[in-house]
């Protein structure tokens, strides 16, 4: 059985689920107590559970980050949220220092399983709260960094996340807490945190992308199978490790690949996908890959410039024209 | 003060072999046998020594790039530590940790750490899971003059303090953040002041006095349990090597260094005992020849131990790794 509920209902459910599972479970952060989360994903919790387990904290990103670690190590499971991935900056020490090494630098005598949730996102907030770093994570060995863009995903690999034994960095997004979709109802609903999925077949041009780019992405493929072209559309779901198996077998069907990120291109996924891609299936592509970002410019606050920064769907359905050399090829992002 | 004879051996024990330890290890350094960076502990041993001594081993420590003294002092095995910083396959974390990385699980160490003030944050989480479990375990976390200035230090103590935490903040002010001295970094004329600011105890504390260490930290751990929360102790002492070896100690004076060897740790434990009659020279001897010998055993093992094998480099990214073919290890 499933039902249709929003990714924050299914964040929501994951986390009521594993904490009254396992009572080691614990939450901890910037307002996610008494004023229920930023974004409303532990309305509620505190309670519900009380604030030892919903555990308000101080604005120190790096200390309850470290705390967390720490609290890891000692055999309990924290969740902690940080309020936007703008804010995981100031916590990039414990988490790529700490939390990242600790298992392999003390050959494995300790683990640190630490599940960080944190949300990107725009929308008017200016440049310093419009960003997205998932690629600074998925740099790491060590961390496993996820991006669900589905409800199904967020709540399957939220939980999977809580009960593994790994670092997890668990990326959400502001602009699809609203989205809804079919979950399954059982509690014990799991997800592995790896491996693409191909969510809409297509011979033309393969399109990857992840969280809300998905949704690009999907809107794209639509327009454009109007008109007869067929995209093959992949979620890539999580970022370390890498899936790019899924994406060369796409690849080798459509022989053509447009990737889609949120932020600035330069050394980011995109870049890595299409390296990959380029080592495994040179052979195979018909077209330069071309990848959809950001305008390398700090994000501007004004409404419309604001639009000329973000990629939208129009910019996909340009980049898959420009692969199948429909069109000149211009610079996109 | 009344410290159990047995304590009092102990003490002069560790203490003796962090010396002892240390002073091989720069030799070993100088000799070209050691790789990298190693940050000596020599003449702090009373702090470590003196706080730890109210530790047992379900209690947890942080520690700093210079460890080698606050692991000694929890009790890991020397020999462990030697192969370590050899690179070692017998070493504490199978040669991949290296010097600044040496951790034990079965001693609550939980890491030399090459971040300054990479260690606070993780004593308020050490000390958090015993307070959500309520057990009384506590977590002594030590840190350096200069990580003192790093705002993760703040946050950490801030932490533990509205938390009411079961940690003990030990600040080992050495005088000098790598080169710059501890007047120049600090706005205050002492760093243990800073507890008022969380509103939990600063207590300043000649740190080459292990006897002046061990009552400060003993109310401390003793507050700690009784689940009242935080501390913070200033010890105030100094290193004789530089700030790692190889350091030319340019920045420090010869008056310094004379006034540092007069209050060396171990020989005012010596003399006090003595004076005292707790324990007797023979007794202290024979302690020095047994030190000697397991530090000796500790060099003579890691040398000839083997390197770890080719495939531990793979080993231990993940607890749990993925499947096979996806790029973990591409």
């Amino acid at each position: 059985m499933a039902r249709e509920i929003t990714y924050r209902d299914a964040l929501r459910e994951a986390l009521r689920e594993e904490m009254y599972r396992d009572e080691r479970v614990f939450l901890m952060g910037e307002d996610i107590g008494a004023y229920g989360g930023s974004y409303a994903v532990t309305r509620g919790f505190l309670q519900e559970f009380g604030p030892k387990r919903v555990r308000d904290t101080p604005i120190a990103e790096l200390g309850i980050v470290g705390a967390g670690i720490g609290a890891a190590i000692g055999g309990l499971r924290p969740v902690v949220e940080l309020m936007t991935i703008n804010f995981s900056l100031l916590a990039l020490d414990q988490i790529v220092n700490h939390a990242a090494k600790l298992h392999y630098m003390f050959n494995g005598q300790f683990t640190a399983p630490v599940v960080i949730r944190t949300a990107a996102g725009f929308g008017q907030l200016g440049a310093t709260h419009s960003q997205t770093f998932e690629h600074w994570f998925a740099h790491v060995p060590g961390l496993r960094v996820v991006m669900p863009a589905v409800p199904k995903d967020a709540k399957g690999f939220l939980k999977s996340a809580i009960r593994g034994n790994d670092p997890v960095i668990f990326i959400e997004h502001s602009l699809i807490y609203r989205n809804r979709g079919e979950v399954p109802d059982d509690e014990d609903f799991l997800l592995p945190l790896e491996g693409a999925e191909v969510r809409r077949e297509g011979t033309d041009v393969t399109i990857v992308s992840w969280s809300r780019g998905y949704y690009l992405a999907l809107g794209a493929a639509e327009e454009l199978a109007r008109e007869g072209i067929e995209c093959e559309v992949i979620d890539l779901r999580v970022l370390r490790p890498l899936d790019i198996d899924t994406v060369v077998r796409s690849v080798q069907k459509t022989n053509r690949l447009v990737v889609v990120e949120e932020g600035w291109r330069t050394l980011a996924m995109g870049a890595e996908i299409a390296a990959a891609v380029q080592e495994k299936a040179f052979d195979y592509l018909d077209a330069p890959i071309a990848r959809v970002g950001s305008l390398e410019v700090p994000m501007p606050y004004a409404r419309n410039l604001e639009r000329l920064v973000v990629p939208n769907k129009d910019q996909v359905v340009e980049a898959v024209r420009q692969v199948l050399y429909q069109k000149q090829p211009v610079a996109v992002g | 003060m009344d410290i159990p004879k047995e304590k009092l051996r102990w003490i002069y024990e560790r203490m003796v072999m962090i010396r002892r330890f240390e002073d091989r290890v720069a030799q070993e350094f100088a000799a070209g046998k050691l790789p990298g960076f190693v940050h000596l502990y020599a003449g702090e041993e009373a702090i470590a020594v003196g706080v730890c001594a109210h530790l047992t081993d379900r209690d947890y420590i942080t520690s700093t790039h210079r460890g080698h003294g606050h692991c000694i002092a929890k009790g890991v095995d020397v020999r462990s530590m030697m192969a370590e910083l050899f690179g070692r396959s017998t070493g504490a974390c199978k040669g991949k940790g290296g010097s600044m990385h040496i951790a034990d699980v079965d001693k609550g160490m939980l890491g030399a750490n090459g971040i300054v003030g990479g260690g606070p944050p993780l004593a308020c989480g050490a000390g958090l899971m015993a307070k959500v479990k309520g057990t009384d375990q506590v977590a002594a976390c030590f840190f350096g003059d200069g990580a003192a200035e790093q705002g993760t230090t703040h946050e950490a103590m801030n932490l533990a303090a509205i938390w009411k935490l079961p940690v003990i903040f030990v600040c080992e002010n050495n005088l000098y953040a790598e080169s710059t001295p501890w007047t120049y970094h600090c706005a205050a004329s002492d760093i243990a002041s800073r507890a008022a600011a969380y509103d939990m105890p600063g207590v300043l504390v000649d740190g080459t006095d292990v006897f002046a260490v061990y009552e400060a930290a003993g109310e401390a751990v003793a507050r700690a349990r009784r689940g009242e929360g935080p501390s913070l102790l200033e010890c105030r002492g100094f290193r004789y090597y530089g700030h790692f070896q190889g350091d030319a100690v340019t920045y420090r004076t010869s008056e310094e260094e004379e006034e540092c060897r007069r209050r060396d740790p171990i020989e005012r434990f010596r003399q006090t005992v003595l004076s005292q009659g707790l324990l007797t020279e023979d007794e202290l001897n024979a302690i020095d020849e047994s030190v000697a010998r397991e530090i000796e055993e500790a060099v003579r093992d890691a040398e000839s131990s083997p390197m770890p094998s080719p495939a531990e480099c793979l080993t231990d990214v993940y607890v749990d790794y993925p499947a096979a073919q996806l790029a973990f290890r591409h």
